[in-house]
């Protein structure tokens, strides 16, 4: 059995460092930590020595990590680049997921691949869940926006609610535009009317 | 209709690609541009390495520390082209700024020596400057300028912040000065932490500042589109150097799905007119961004040369075999085959000794003559790629 890892995920929203670190122990008794705050992230990481660190691969903190990557001295047990060495594949799969890792130099590439796999997995799942939560609160948000236009039109030309829809869907075709913009836009313009 | 995905990070010198999707110079190609907000340095590479771009917006010396394996190994990345010379400030928190106007320091920003022996003066014990990336041309400058000054490395931190992040970095005193891209200076300025002390431009004339960089493979296997993207970036920054186009240029660049901030803080670094502290002071500073006069755009092979030549001397490579390595990544070749169509002024020779042009200069060309930029530095380094080891 081999020593436990130190593994450190530097992600500021808990909502999605949470089920990561999940991940991680599930894939062994290794002791995982999260750094949510960015500022001093060079020191946090470097006085931690951890073996692996997972980022996302757009957190501008990156750059910092980076710094750090190439500064460490061989005494200074580095936390080097990346994990580029292993395994092609899987440093596609990881970039496609999101992810950057940096790995200790030396590090063998089996112990690597189950953590990564973890970590990949937990990525998808959590981007899926905010794409589908994402896209809900907008289909919510433009239905309540339609329905405060048909509001206006019903009161403002005396229609009925099917009549107004129908008008809101007429101007949407004709312009070419969608309904919710269409909608948008009366709203507003209304509003500015002080109606 | 061919789509190329393109990273930028958020900055004014990610203009010519905005540009080139906005103002039709791509779609002139046959391009359609979908253009991908980056949020760090590193990911433009690893995205790139990935091949889940096609292209990206880059800080010239990144290409060079690929090229001398001091980046993780991905495929071979070329640059292609230069997108920007200069957009890079020094800036001093509030604090150092009172203590340089205490010693008589004017703000004049256009002053490389009498701002570096001010600092000198002004600053106790070690100086903390951020800078946004460890392969940068901010680091390059702040090392070069400094040394010169008479401040020594070891009185230097250079602490990499990205480039959105480097006001709050002065608020926390983190730092207490940054070199960075427009238009993350001035928005240190208009938050009342920061003012500015110099233009990149005052420290040399000329410093090359962003990369259109592209996987060799697709350079060469995708030929054509290449050159098309490479014709479509060249003619929107010959379009941004048009002072009428200022204006303009700010207010796309601004819109939300770019750099979502005020046109009007954007646009400063695209005149020139900097706001350089809290009191409101202004300072002109002509040619403060490039993106296309005076050959901007020709990547020297020679610059490939100088940077490898700093970052062998600091990570203990042989500084003449990163030179060679290096400007095997610049590629002149691909410059020249690609942009004459479009008419591009194209140099006799593809290396030459930097620093050496004190003012911009008429030399002879493929065809005719050409202007080529001043690119002095403030002290008269010059650097001559075949004199290095």
């Amino acid at each position: 059995m081999s020593k436990p890892l130190l593994i450190v995920v530097v992600e500021p929203d808990p909502d999605r460092a949470q089920p990561i670190a999940e991940g991680l122990r599930d894939t062994g008794q290794h002791d995982v930590r999260i750094i949510a705050e960015q500022s001093g992230l060079a020191r946090k990481v470097a006085e931690l020595r951890p073996d692996v660190v997972l980022i996302d691969i757009a957190n501008p903190s990156r750059d910092v990590l980076e710094e750090l990557a190439l500064a460490s001295g061989p005494s200074e047990r580095p936390v080097a680049m990346f994990v580029d060495r292993s395994d092609e594949q899987l440093t596609r799969a990881a970039i496609e997921a999101g992810i950057s890792a940096y790995v200790v130099d030396g590090l063998r590439a089996e112990r690597i691949k189950p953590i990564l796999d973890a970590a990949i997995a937990r990525f998808h799942i959590f981007q899926q869940m905010r794409a589908e939560l994402a896209a809900t609160r907008a289909a919510l948000e433009e239905r309540k926006i339609i329905d405060r236009a048909k509001a206006l039109l019903m009161k403002a030309r005396g229609l009925d609610e099917e009549a107004a829809y129908g008008l809101l869907r007429k101007a949407a075709m004709d312009q070419g535009k969608r309904m919710a913009d269409i909608a948008q836009q009366l709203v507003m313009a209304a509003g500015l009317l002080g109606r | 209709m061919t789509t190329l995905r393109l990273g930028y990070v958020p900055l004014i010198d990610a203009a010519p690609l905005i540009v080139a999707q906005e103002l039709g110079f791509a779609a002139e190609e046959g391009l359609r541009l979908d253009l991908v907000r980056l949020g760090a340095w590193a990911q433009a590479r690893d995205m790139l390495g990935a091949g889940m771009i096609e292209a990206a917006h880059m800080l010239v010396p990144m290409p060079v520390g690929q090229a001398l394996g001091l980046g993780p190994s991905l495929p071979p990345m070329d640059l292609v082209m230069f997108l920007s010379h200069g957009g890079q400030v020094v800036a001093v928190n509030r604090d150092l700024e009172q203590r340089l106007r205490d010693r008589g320091h004017d703000f004049a920003f256009n002053d490389a020596r009498a701002a570096g022996a001010a600092l000198r003066q002004a600053v106790t014990g070690r100086l903390r400057i951020g800078v946004p990336f460890h392969f940068s041309t901010q680091s390059e400058l702040v090392r070069h300028w400094l040394a010169s000054c008479g401040l020594a490395a070891s009185m230097l931190d250079l602490v990499t912040v990205p480039p959105p992040m480097m006001a709050d970095a002065l608020a926390r005193g983190e730092v207490e000065a940054i070199c960075v891209g427009e238009p993350w200076a001035s928005v240190s300025v208009d938050r009342g932490l920061a003012a500015l002390l110099l233009p990149g431009t005052a420290i040399w004339a000329s410093p090359p500042e962003k990369g259109l960089v592209l996987l060799r493979d697709f350079a060469d296997a995708r030929e054509q589109e290449a050159g098309a993207l490479m014709r479509a970036v060249w003619r929107a920054g010959r379009w941004l150097d048009e002072e009428g186009h200022h204006g303009t240029a700010a207010e796309i660049i601004s819109r939300p799905a770019y750099l979502d901030l005020p046109p009007e803080l954007v646009e400063r670094g695209l005149t020139g007119r900097m706001t350089v502290s809290a009191r409101g002071e202004i300072r002109e500073t002509p040619g403060f961004v490039s993106f296309n006069e005076g050959a901007a755009s020709f990547p020297w092979k020679s610059l490939a040369a100088l940077f490898a030549q700093r970052l062998a001397l600091a990570h203990g490579l042989d500084p003449q075999d990163a030179g060679v390595r290096a400007m095997g990544h610049f590629r002149t070749d691909l410059y020249r085959r690609h942009l004459r169509p479009a008419g591009a002024p194209l140099p006799g020779a593809s290396q030459r000794i930097e620093g050496a042009l004190s003012a911009d200069r008429t030399v002879a060309a493929e065809r005719g003559s050409m202007i080529l930029r001043a690119d002095g530095f403030f002290d008269g380094m010059t650097f001559d790629p075949a004199a290095v080891g």
